[in-house]
């Protein structure tokens, strides 16, 4: 919308009321957790703690292994983020720089891979890993999510934009693929790796149904599955269930600030603009 | 497709192999090295392609076709295959109300969490959308809920549900309105599952919009300020036009999304009340996971795909017609 042309202080007005009522959950969580239990059970719900209380944090972490499940995240989302972007770089080094026979084909099925709803392949892929007995295990959570359709494209989009004619002349001076490709495509492309690394580390960090089903254990269980178990720990004390909420997100919130930047300008140079 | 037509595969001119322009092979000077050049780039790209495919075949298309198989058959609980059943598994899901009523409530999701969480991120893109001062700040704050995932945002929700205690109730009650049993009345469990996605799609809905926004050149917008049009109808007639595919890939993907809906329902509702919430990837985990009827639960999820790609076909088919590519 041209904003230019509305006052500036409609613009602003609005722009806090849209802010209050996004922030207002998050707000509500923080407020929360810095609660006492009494204040926390009052009717009507206090908007703000009397004083700030940090001891509901550390009930939580003694109350639910919460330090294991960020641990849990943190290898199974850092491992699968790595791993996309190696498979999805080579894949796309080979689709954008290399000519070999099968090019479309192989393309094609990348693309389709895309089309595949994450449904229709459950069910097989639970029983794969429980007959591989990957149940429970970090290789489960991690290995059926190392390729990416969705990266490939992307970094195959940044290479391309990348100038050409560099490359042409390291390989007449003698450079091989190996060295274009490590000592130059991959640095000159940080930035759509970049985008790749924030938008897969959020998402699996936030995978729900496969480590529900691949996990029993407590001490394998993920942030997403084990935030759950507040709820029955600790059904009355919304400050402690709050706390836990807000330790959980601490490290996708945090990801995000760092990763804003890359991550909007890749959407738009990447996977939008044709 | 939007993204066939930008990843279209690029021409031989960007190959980066030095035999590129073909007469090298009718120098003859050096014809063996050539093609051991030749041969070296093609085993260089299929072992660059590996990794990808070998992931893709073991856990994508294997699975899919051992979807196909397992939905011809019944299995016993450990997801062994115990006797074909051709069509039954098929038939059995068509003829039960439970699969019509889970599709009507996967369809009422839709309708009220894609509409209204495009609206709200395009409104909200539009406001940040210009040059004044603090717009990162705001820019951040609408993008945050994308940090927040389906478990978290979930707890969060549930305790601003709770029917008695919980502060939007207490805040309705200020309006002077009736409390709402928020998730444990029928007429409302789905109006408050959608409420909380809707909130938690919001900052990836709005990432879409800024990003598709600010691809949008200057100068059309200098030209029509000159011209004098006001912001409303710069807004209809100008913005929303230029962003029309990044409107159109955004509610693909949103449909896509909202019909693999699963964990919010899982966490606050279960399914209830009176299977008000119950939709079609609930009732596949439930078939699947709850009663290990393998092969219903694999014929569900192939409609399921189905439905998912005639509707896709249709949005390309149609509605993409009405998009405008610069």
């Amino acid at each position: 919308m041209n904003m230019r042309l509305m006052p500036k202080s409609f613009i602003y007005i609005a722009l806090l009321l849209g802010s209050l009522a996004v922030l207002f959950p998050l707000l509500y969580t923080l407020s929360t957790s810095l609660m006492s239990e009494a204040e926390s059970a009052v009717y009507p719900p206090p908007l703000l703690p009397e004083a700030v209380n940090l001891s509901n944090f550390a009930k939580v972490i003694d109350t639910i292994p919460v330090l294991t499940f960020i641990g849990n995240s943190l290898v199974v989302s850092i491992a699968i983020m790595l791993g996309q972007i190696v498979t999805a770089s080579l894949a796309a080094y080979a689709f954008a720089f290399l000519r070999f026979p099968g090019k479309t084909l192989l393309f094609s099925l990348f693309l389709a891979t895309m089309m595949i709803p994450w449904e229709v392949i459950m069910i097989p892929n639970y029983l794969t890993v429980k007959n591989l007995n990957w149940l429970d295990t970090y290789q489960g959570l991690i290995i059926p999510f190392l390729a990416t359709a969705f990266g490939t494209f992307l970094l195959r989009q940044t290479f391309l934009q990348l100038p050409k004619e560099l490359f042409e002349a390291a390989r007449v001076d003698g450079c091989g693929h190996v060295r274009v490709f490590l000592s130059m495509v991959l640095p000159l492309s940080i930035p759509g790796i970049a985008t790749l690394g924030v938008y897969s580390f959020l998402n699996n960090w936030n995978m729900y149904l496969w480590p529900l089903l691949t996990t029993n254990r407590v001490e394998m269980r993920t942030v997403q599955i084990g935030i759950g178990m507040l709820q029955f720990e600790e059904m009355n004390s919304w400050n402690l269930i709050l706390s836990g909420v807000l330790l959980l997100l601490l490290p996708s919130l945090l990801l995000l600030a760092l990763g804003l930047k890359p991550l909007v300008r890749g959407i738009t140079a990447g996977a939008l603009k044709g | 497709m939007m993204m066939e037509k930008e990843f279209t595969l690029p021409s031989p001119g960007h190959s980066l192999s030095p035999n590129v322009n073909e007469p090298e092979v009718s120098t003859a000077a050096k014809p063996v090295s050539i093609k051991r050049t030749r041969r070296r780039e093609i085993l260089l790209a299929y072992a660059c392609l590996a990794p990808s495919l070998l992931i893709f075949g073991l856990f994508l298309f294997y699975p899919l076709l051992k979807s196909v198989y397992l939905s011809l058959f019944l299995t016993d609980p450990q997801g062994r295959v115990a006797e074909f059943v051709g069509f039954d598994n098929f038939r059995e899901i068509l003829a039960s109300d439970m699969f019509y009523t889970s599709f009507g409530n996967t369809l009422l999701f839709i309708v009220l969490t894609v509409p209204t969480g495009m609206a709200a991120a395009i409104l909200l893109a539009a406001l940040t959308h210009n040059k004044l001062k603090g717009m990162k700040i705001f820019r951040f704050i609408f993008s945050l809920p994308m940090a927040v995932s389906v478990g978290t945002g979930s707890m969060i929700w549930m305790i601003l549900y709770h029917p008695t205690l919980g502060i939007l109730n207490y805040f309705l009650t200020l309006l002077g309105t009736q409390p709402v049993q928020w998730l444990t009345d029928p007429k409302w469990a789905m109006i408050s599952v959608a409420l909380m996605t809707v909130w938690m799609n919001l900052g990836f809905n709005y990432i879409l919009m800024l990003s598709g926004m600010q691809g949008v050149s200057e100068d059309i917008y200098d030209s029509t300020k000159i011209d004098g049009s006001g912001p409303l109808r710069t807004f209809f007639r100008i913005t929303m036009p230029l962003i029309s595919p990044t409107l159109f890939f955004t509610s693909v993907v949103s449909v896509i999304g909202a019909f693999q809906a699963f964990g919010q329902i899982n966490i606050l509702t279960k399914g209830g009340p009176m299977n008000s919430t119950n939709v079609m990837v609930f009732n596949i985990y439930q078939d699947a996971f709850v009663n290990f009827r393998f092969g219903i639960g694999s014929a569900q999820a192939l409609i399921l795909f189905a439905i998912i790609l005639l509707l896709t076909v249709f949005q390309f088919k149609f509605v993409e017609k009405k998009v405008h590519y610069q």
